[in-house]
């Protein structure tokens, strides 16, 4: 009985302990999931992913992310099964049957609330939900201050023909409206989407793109581009790649029961771009 | 000699000869699957289609592949004909009838088509392009793009040569 409380109890310790890296370092590093291919033909293919949180586009060398935060949803929106599945240290694998035609979505989205406060000279850290926050004495500690951090990390892979159902916003938190498919981008075209917050288009928002295996360059060479009075931005693929795009954005403060609460919302698309 | 050598010195020593080879209202394209020094050598997938000026497809006249593999595996390569799979193949049920051929070997194969059925008896009159793509497994891809018009009594001849996965591609519309 013991031996399974103490596991227990190490389970959710290792857990925490992972949150924290990763919401530390979700901060500081690059989030990405990434599909072996985005494009399918044929009956039944199989996409191996790999989802890790690191420096360098598209090599593991920090963090991974925890499969238990991926979601797969296939072009009608069910859940579909990570197979063959491993969390490494610094990278998380796993494979999925695509046997619809249609484009599946595979991602993480969270939303996370963290406190500060001050224990006389000493900065003190806690997160939790905001319940927990109100439950507890922390909302009475001395400058206290609380944030919710909201983040969502996709890619989307298509078999046959592309669909559109899966990219439908759901109005929360940041994220885009994809004018242009996902799966459907050609270098020497124009991909055109829109930012999202809330579901309401975010005008004047950073959007920051950079091709992958920036390892091998000296200059990280990123796209950056303000969305429009509608929300939209336009992008010319310089050339066929991997690329990695995000936004975030600062919604301000509001008061919660007497507590400032901050809040911020961050996007984050891994996607192919075909030569032409 | 191939049969394209032939024709050539033919329509030089007979035209009359020559002109019978190509029957009467004829679409004849011919794609010619280079010889390629490689170590590993897979015939390409080859699509061919026409398509307007603004890149819209009208028409698919060919597709090569493995289409007698077990459990349709040969659809898997079929995505990297990239254009041909974005443009046409992902919204086609395959194969497609009277279209799709397995693999060819190197050499010229000609692909005729009917002007009397569908869909060149549908062409409306105006600028299109026949575009033919190539794509190896463990090799390369390659797109051309042969301008034309089709116009009733209006005859076409046009070549162009590839560079790696493709040779020479004609078109020629007799008696139109």
């Amino acid at each position: 009985m013991i031996k399974i409380m103490n596991k227990l109890i190490w389970c959710n310790l290792s857990k925490l302990l992972a949150f924290l890296v990763l919401t530390q370092s979700a901060l500081a590093h690059r989030q990405w999931i990434l599909p072996s291919t985005s494009i399918f033909s044929g009956k039944d293919q199989w996409v191996s992913v790999e989802a890790a949180i690191s420096n360098d586009l598209f090599f593991p060398n920090h963090h991974a992310i925890a499969l238990e935060q991926i979601q797969v949803l296939d072009p009608e929106g069910m859940k579909v099964d990570l197979q063959n599945s491993a969390e490494g240290k610094i990278r998380s694998t796993f494979e999925v049957l695509l046997e619809k035609e249609g484009t599946y979505k595979m991602g993480t989205e969270s939303s996370r609330f963290f406190a500060r406060w001050k224990d006389g000279e000493e900065t003190k850290r806690w997160r939790g939900t905001l319940e927990e926050f109100f439950a507890s004495e922390m909302k009475d500690k001395p400058e206290v201050q609380l944030a919710n951090y909201r983040s969502r990390v996709e890619t989307f892979v298509t078999s046959g023909a592309p669909s559109r159902e899966i990219l439908k916003p759901t109005g929360k938190g940041l994220e885009l409206d994809f004018l242009t498919h996902p799966n459907d981008l050609f270098a020497g075209e124009k991909g055109r989407f829109r930012l999202l917050l809330e579901g309401e288009p975010l005008e004047n928002g950073k959007v920051t793109i950079v091709q992958g295996n920036d390892r091998f360059r000296n200059e990280v060479g990123e796209i950056i581009i303000m969305t429009n009075s509608s929300g939209e931005f336009e992008v010319s693929w310089p050339n066929a790649g991997r690329f990695w795009l995000s936004a975030s954005a600062e919604q301000g403060a509001q008061e919660v029961n007497g507590i400032q609460l901050e809040k911020r919302a961050s996007y984050i698309l891994t996607f192919e771009v075909l030569p032409d | 000699m191939n049969s394209k050598t032939l024709q050539k010195i033919l329509a030089h020593l007979v035209p009359g000869i020559a002109s019978t080879l190509v029957s009467a209202g004829e679409f004849k394209a011919t794609i010619e699957i280079p010889r390629l020094n490689v170590a590993e050598y897979h015939r390409p997938y080859v699509a061919a289609w026409i398509e307007t000026p603004d890149r819209e497809v009208t028409a698919n006249l060919a597709l090569w592949y493995d289409l007698e593999m077990r459990d349709r595996e040969g659809e898997t390569w079929l995505k990297d004909l990239r254009q041909w799979w974005r443009k046409s193949g992902r919204s086609l049920d395959l194969p497609i009838d009277g279209l799709s051929r397995p693999t060819q070997p190197a050499g010229i194969h000609e692909v005729s088509v009917d002007m009397t059925g569908e869909p060149l008896s549908e062409l409306a009159e105006g600028d299109y392009f026949l575009v033919v793509e190539a794509a190896r497994e463990v090799g390369g891809r390659e797109l051309l793009r042969l301008p034309f018009n089709w116009s009733k009594g209006k005859a076409v001849d046009v070549t162009m040569a590839g560079e790696r996965e493709l040779g020479t591609v004609s078109l020629k519309i007799e008696n139109n």
